[in-house]
C-alpha cells in the first residue's frame, strides 16, 4: 500500500523529499508517521531526523509509542501513513539497502540463550550475507571491543543482563552499519551496567560516527549536548538540541521541561533496581 | 511493494550472500535441535508408540486386502509405516511454527525479519531448515522400523526422499501459515486439537479410504480433501518406487498455495502481525 500511492517508476532513487534545512542526509528521517492498531491511534504525525554522527534521544513514558516507532523503522510493521528513509532509502520502497545501514537493539532479548555467544553473533552475520571467515574475524574483534573475549564460548544463557545487553549491541554492529537504534536498552540494568552501557554507545558515536537513536523514558540518560525528541501519546511534542527544547518549554532542566510539555510527571531513573 | 522487494537488482545481494543466509539459517535450526535432545527423543517415540502399540493391536482387527503400490498381502505395521513418517512431519512442521509464535514472543523473530535479505527469502529458508529436520527424524524412524520388519525395497529409501522433502515443505508451510495468526503461545494447544488431531485421523494414514467409504461416505470425502491424506499417499507410493501423480499434484499445490499465504501473512504492509506490537508495550 506504500509503494503504490507514489507512482514514480524509473525515477531517482531517492524518494525522501530533499529538504533544504538538512544538507547532509540524515542518518534517519521520519516524515510524517502515522499509526494505528484499530480505532487505537499509536501515532500520530510523527516527524524528526536523526543526523549522522549524534545522540539523538527519543525521550517517552511507556506507551508513547517509542516500540511502535521502532517496530516501522525495522519494518516489522508496515508503515500506514508517512515515509521513513535510512540514508535515503525509503524503508518501505527499498528495505534491503535501508536495513543494511541499519543496526537495531530491541527492548525485549533477543539472543538464543542456548547458543555460545559466537555462535550467536556468527547466525547474525549469516543473516546479513557475511561469510563465514570474514564473520569469525569480525567476531572476534566486537568480543575484544566489548570485553567479552574470554566468553566467546559460553552459553549466553551464562552470561550477566550487562553482558547481554553489550553482546546485543555488538551482535548490531556487527554488518557495520550507520545508524543504530536502541529501544530502553538499560531497562533491567544495575547502575554501573546503565552507564557502562551508555558510554559505550556514546563512544561509538563519537569515535566511528554512528548515528544513534536512544529511546528511553529515563532523564538522567540523556545529556546536556544531545538532540531531543519528546514522544507523547503518539506525538512529537518538541525536538531539536536539549538547551532549546528546555529553553523552548520553559523549564529549568529535562524534568521540569518535560513536565511544562506533557503536563504529568516523568520518571527520574536515578534509583532504578 | 512485494513485487519490488523481490527484485534482486534494487535490494542488491549476491548468490553468495543468498547462500550464506541459507546455510546460516540452517546450521542454527541444526544447533537447536542438537541442544533439545528432548524434542528429538520425543519426536521419535511417538511413531514408534503407534507402531509397537497400536498396530500390533489392530492388525488382527483391520484386514488388508491387496491395494497400491503393495503387491501382496502386507502387515498392518507396513501399511501405517508412511502414514507414521507423515505424522513425523506433521508435528515437526506444528512444533516448528510454535517455535516462531515463541520467538516472536520472546523477540527472536526479529532478529530474522531485520535482516536486510528479501522476507520470502528468509521465511523460505526457515521453511527449509524445519524441513530437514524433519527428514533426520523420519529415517532414524525407518531405520528402527527396519528391525521390526518394515522392510520397503533398498531403493525405496533413496525415491521416497524427494517425496519427503516435498510434504515436509507443505506441512511446515502449513505451519507457519498458522503461526501468523496466532497471537499468543496460549492458543497453541487449540490447534494441536484442531488441527493436527484431525488431519491425522481423517486421512489415510491409519485405515485405506476404501474401508472408510465402506462405512461412511460422507467422511470419504472429507478424507479426499485433506491434503495429509496425499501427503501420505506420495510417501507410500515412493517408498516402493512409484509416483502417485494425483497425490503429487495435490501436495505440489498446497505447498505453494500455504507458502504464498504464509509469506502474504509475514508481509509488513498487510501481515497479521502488524496487528499488536510483540514486544508488548507500544
Amino acid at each position: 500500500m506504500t509503494a503504490t500511492d507514489a507512482p514514480s517508476a524509473g525515477q531517482d532513487m531517492r524518494d525522501i523529499p530533499s529538504r533544504p534545512e538538512t544538507a547532509p542526509m540524515p542518518a534517519l528521517s521520519v516524515d510524517g508517521v502515522s499509526h494505528a492498531y484499530g480505532a487505537r491511534r499509536a501515532l500520530i504525525d510523527v516527524g524528526f531526523s536523526v543526523a549522522p554522527a549524534s545522540f539523538t534521544a527519543l525521550l517517552g513514558l511507556n506507551g508513547a509509542g517509542k516500540s511502535t516507532l521502532f517496530s516501522l523503522v525495522t519494518r516489522l510493521f508496515g508503515i500506514q501513513h508517512g515515509h521513513i528513509g535510512i540514508f535515503g532509502h525509503d524503508i518501505a520502497r527499498s528495505p534491503g539497502e535501508a536495513l543494511r545501514l541499519l543496526g537495531v537493539v530491541f527492548q525485549p532479548r533477543t539472543l538464543d540463550l542456548d547458543l555460545s555467544v559466537t555462535q550467536n553473533l556468527l547466525y547474525h552475520a549469516a543473516l546479513h550475507g557475511i561469510g563465514r571467515r570474514e564473520a569469525r574475524a569480525r567476531s572476534q574483534e566486537v568480543l575484544a571491543r566489548i570485553g567479552l573475549a574470554d566468553r566467546a564460548a559460553s552459553k549466553v544463557r551464562d552470561l550477566s543482563g550487562g553482558q547481554m545487553r553489550r553482546l546485543e549491541i555488538a551482535r548490531a554492529l556487527l554488518h557495520r552499519p550507520r545508524l543504530l537504534l536502541l529501544d530502553e536498552a538499560t531497562v533491567g540494568l544495575d547502575v554501573k551496567a546503565r552507564a557502562d552501557i551508555l558510554s559505550h554507545v556514546r563512544q561509538l558515536v563519537a569515535e566511528q560516527g554512528i548515528g544513534v537513536l536512544w529511546a528511553t523514558h529515563l532523564f538522567d540518560e540523556i545529556g546536556a549536548s544531545d538532540d531531543l525528541v519528546v514522544l507523547h501519546q503518539g506525538r512529537v511534542l518538541a525536538k531539536g538540541k536539549v538547551a532549546h527544547v528546555i529553553a523552548d518549554a520553559g523549564g529549568s532542566d529535562i524534568n521540569t521541561a518535560f513536565m511544562r510539555l506533557t503536563g504529568s510527571a516523568g520518571q527520574d531513573g536515578g534509583q532504578a533496581s | 511493494m512485494t513485487s519490488e522487494t523481490i527484485t534482486p537488482a534494487r535490494t542488491g545481494f549476491s548468490p553468495a550472500e543468498y547462500f550464506t543466509c541459507l546455510s546460516g539459517i540452517v546450521w542454527r535450526e541444526a544447533l537447536r535441535f542438537l541442544h533439545q535432545r528432548e524434542r528429538f527423543i520425543s519426536a521419535l517415540v511417538r511413531p514408534l508408540v503407534w507402531l509397537f502399540i497400536f498396530a500390533a493391536g489392530f492388525r488382527q482387527v483391520l484386514g488388508l486386502s491387496i491395494i497400491p503400490p503393495y503387491e501382496t498381502y502386507i502387515l498392518y505395521e507396513v501399511y501405517i509405516a508412511p502414514g507414521l513418517m507423515a505424522m513425523i512431519q506433521l508435528f515437526n512442521g506444528m512444533q516448528s511454527s510454535l517455535s516462531m509464535v515463541y520467538d516472536r514472543e520472546m523477540g527472536n523473530m526479529r532478529t530474522l525479519l531485520v535482516s536486510p535479505l528479501p522476507r520470502w527469502f528468509l521465511l523460505s529458508c526457515k521453511l527449509l531448515a524445519g524441513t530437514a529436520v524433519s527428514l533426520l527424524q523420519v529415517y532414524a524412524f525407518l531405520l528402527i522400523a527396519w528391525f521390526w520388519d518394515i522392510a520397503p525395497p533398498p531403493s525405496g529409501y533413496l525415491t521416497v526422499l524427494p517425496a519427503l522433502v516435498l510434504s515436509g515443505l507443505m506441512l511446515g508451510a502449513l505451519g507457519m501459515l498458522i503461526s501468523s495468526g496466532i497471537k499468543q503461545l496460549e492458543n497453541f494447544a487449540g490447534v494441536m486439537n484442531f488441527v493436527i488431531f484431525p488431519m491425522f485421523f481423517a486421512s489415510s494414514a491409519l485405515y485405506p479410504l476404501w474401508r472408510i467409504l465402506e462405512s461412511s461416505p460422507l467422511l470419504y470425502y472429507v478424507c479426499q480433501f485433506n491434503p495429509f491424506t496425499h501427503a501420505v499417499e506420495l510417501i507410500r507410493f515412493a517408498l516402493y518406487g512409484q509416483i502417485s501423480w494425483i497425490a503429487l499434484a495435490v501436495v505440489g499445490g498446497c505447498t505453494v498455495a500455504f507458502m504464498v499465504g504464509a509469506i502474504l501473512a509475514y508481509d509488513p504492509s498487510r501481515g497479521l502481525i502488524r496487528r499488536g506490537p510483540a514486544g508488548g508495550e507500544t
